[in-house]
């Protein structure tokens, strides 16, 4: 009977990372239905970058009250769950604090260090609750924040506290425990909570310590199992995401190679217009020029996806955002994750396949509004502290719109027409070209 | 104007059996917007006044094929690149100025992969190096004491990193630079990039290049400089409709330096 305790711990933490494993396999299976794109190039630089911008925070600074708070939560969580090592091991083991005669008077200090940031957690959170719930900031409440969006915000910031606290009154509850059963301890914040629980007896003491020690593992693990259905998993992605993230300028726009041949094909004076059309080399379906759905865009931008939190950084910087228009980048990024996890899941009942749903990216999910509505100015790949790319995507569906649709804004056709006939966006001939030399 | 320009041709050039050290891409709006014509005589006044050994392609020059790639138009854009190459490797063109940033952007960035493979550096880059060479000597002229803002084109800025050569230009000229509050990597589009200076806007309650004028305008500046002829066609239009043409000037980098020194 004493193992019961040990094996629920160990079924939880089998059921808890299993879930989890499974949830990743499908996002990565999903992120892998894009296209194939070249970013294993310039490791160390990538590397670097990912040192920079994604461990060291050094886009999120750019606001400094958000970033400042972010960085808290980032450290909190990261260093905080370094004392998951323990809880994991005591919960195998059946021992209680197992690092701390181990560490003596270094455990006391860990342990108080992270219950300064605990408490850090916990303000910068409510700070969080109070700028999307109180003050309304405006990024915050676009149109495509309303509804799950703007309700799993609130709820991971209350799943943090909520852990956070479980942490501090179980501290204070030991630190009640009699001295023969204290195993370290009190400690600097918990210890000012633990007047609350005095008086009490030991058994109501253990009884509390054991279900905050409960509610923190089993929290952590519904956290981790929560977050592959919710923003929050740029908590994982955001690494990758940068590492592989564009290192060309901002201004480089991908060449298609497919254009590129054909293009070639009617500049060579030596080509044979009768020529049967060379064997297809290896490539046997015929790929669209630009991207209708997600498939076509490239596994690179899918990853940007799922690696997109929702701060709308992106958005509140976006010209045609600002100045009233329907495009909002954040909404690319979200719409383009949506209907990737709606592609997923019919593969999922297909058995692995496929199967048209009639539906796609472009048009059902995103307008050719939204898409005109862009100056291609990068402010968004700019703002964006995990190095989204969302130009990219609105590039790639135009290039289907204008390419496989002949569809564009009814100005843009003549400026096609002059460019190819005249060399120049005006319908001047080319001929003229060179009069301004001669004009006073 | 002092005396007459001298814009010699690649192919007079050829003919002559002379190689120019660089080739001045005017680029489309340069060659045929009048207000942009002004900026390309003042880069060329810069060019004639270092003696700089230059050409223009001329009537040979086309449209780099930047708002056909930027509108999804690939097919027009390559056609472009493609016959564009072909004209500057006949060339052997080694080294390319712009006066417009999209051009820049292009030559620069996109058609190394096509074939083109050249040393491009925007005029406002020209310019700095040849003030910090001694090539050029820069004085305020009628600008000393006037208080200018720069607005960073998106295709400068951003999309390539240039923020300090056109702001080191026009603090030679000994004034009062001042920075609107989006600038730099954070500045503001004016509005024209992607396309959008070839079509309407589309639904809002907003021009984009009212937003950035206005902003501009906040500081009260002498002059909003710019880097490129359609954010100074965007910002000469936010002016106007602000009705503060007799306050602020909207000019070009070169056009300051060309200005403040009677070029």
């Amino acid at each position: 009977m004493e193992y019961i305790p040990q094996i629920l711990f160990l079924i939880m933490l089998a059921v808890g990372f299993g879930l989890f494993a499974k949830s990743a396999m499908r996002i990565r299976r999903n992120v892998l239905l894009g296209r194939d794109i070249d970013r294993k190039d310039r490791a160390s630089d990538r590397m670097n970058l990912m040192l920079r911008v994604a461990l060291g925070q050094s886009k999120m600074v750019v606001r400094p009250i958000a970033g400042t708070l972010h960085i808290i939560v980032y450290a909190g969580f990261l260093l905080i769950n370094i004392e998951v090592a323990e809880i994991i091991i005591d919960g195998l083991f059946g021992t209680h604090r197992i690092f701390a005669p181990v560490l003596g008077g270094l455990y006391t200090a860990a342990i108080n260090f992270f219950e300064i940031l605990g408490v850090l957690v916990i303000v910068a959170c409510a700070i969080f609750l109070w700028r999307r719930n109180v003050m309304k900031i405006g990024r915050f409440h676009s149109t495509e924040m309303k509804g799950w969006p703007f309700k799993d915000a609130n709820y991971i910031l209350i799943i943090e506290i909520v852990l956070m606290c479980a942490l501090l009154i179980m501290n204070a509850a030991e630190a009640n425990f009699p001295d023969e059963h204290r195993a370290a301890g009190p400690f600097l914040i918990s210890g000012l909570i633990a007047p609350v629980f005095s008086g009490m007896s030991y058994e109501t003491l253990h009884l509390i310590e054991r279900v905050c020690w409960w509610a923190h593992i089993a929290g952590i693990l519904f956290f981790l199992n929560y977050l592959p259905y919710s923003k929050h998993f740029h908590i994982i992605l955001a690494f990758p995401n940068v590492y592989f993230s564009k290192l060309t300028p901002k201004g480089q726009f991908t060449n298609l190679e497919s254009v590129k041949k054909e293009v070639e094909l009617m500049l060579d004076p030596n080509a044979d217009p009768f020529a049967a059309p060379a064997e297809p080399a290896g490539e046997a379906e015929h790929q669209r020029f630009g991207a209708k759905d997600v498939q076509d865009l490239s596994w690179v931008q899918l990853m940007n996806a799922y690696s997109c939190t929702e701060c709308g950084r992106c958005t509140s910087n976006c010209p045609a955002n600002i100045t009233g228009k329907k495009l909002s980048p954040r909404k690319i990024m979200m719409d383009t994750r949506d209907r990737l996890e709606e592609v997923g899941a019919i593969i999922d009942v297909n058995k692995g396949t496929f199967v048209d749903d009639g539906k796609s990216l472009l048009h059902d999910y995103i307008t050719p509004e939204e898409l005109w509505a862009c100056t291609s100015c990068n402010a968004c790949t700019e703002a964006c502290p995990v190095n989204i790319d969302p130009l990219s995507i609105i590039i790639d569906l135009r290039r289907y719109l204008v390419m496989e649709e002949s569809s564009m804004p009814a100005e843009l056709a003549p400026v096609m027409s002059n460019l190819e006939n005249n060399g120049a966006p005006w319908q001047f001939s080319p001929a003229d070209r060179f009069n301004w030399a001669q004009e006073g | 104007m002092s005396e007459a320009l001298k814009v010699p041709t690649m192919a007079e050039m050829m003919a002559a059996g002379e190689t120019p050290d660089i080739l001045f891409w005017v680029g489309c709006s340069g060659s045929f917007d009048d207000r942009a014509k002004k900026i390309t005589k003042a880069i060329v006044k810069i060019l004639n006044k270092v003696d700089m050994k230059f050409a223009v392609l001329g009537t040979e020059e086309s449209c780099t094929g930047d708002p056909a790639k930027r509108a999804g138009n690939e097919f027009t854009f390559m056609m472009q690149a493609m016959s564009n190459i072909q004209v500057l490797n006949a060339y052997e063109v080694k080294k390319i100025v712009t006066g417009c940033p999209h051009c820049f952007n292009t030559l620069k960035n996109e058609y190394p992969e096509l074939g083109g493979k050249y040393e491009v550096i925007h005029h406002t880059q020209l310019v700095q190096q040849l003030i910090n060479e001694g090539k050029l000597k820069v004085e305020g002229g009628e600008f000393k004491g006037k208080k200018i803002t720069f607005h960073d084109p998106c295709y400068l800025g951003r999309a390539n990193g240039e923020y300090e050569a056109p702001r080191s230009v026009i603090e030679k000229l000994d004034v009062e630079l001042a920075e609107m509050k989006r600038s730099r990597a954070n500045g503001l589009c004016c509005g024209a990039g992607g396309a959008q200076m070839f079509k309407e806007a589309e639904p809002g309650n907003k021009e984009v290049n009212m937003e950035r004028a206005e902003e501009a305008l906040a500081l009260k500046p002498d002059v909003i400089a710019t880097g490129c002829p359609f954010c100074n066609t965007m910002m000469t239009d936010g002016v106007k409709y602000n009705d503060k043409q007799d306050e602020t000037q909207v000019l070009d980098v070169a056009e300051l330096i060309a200005q403040a020194n009677d070029l």
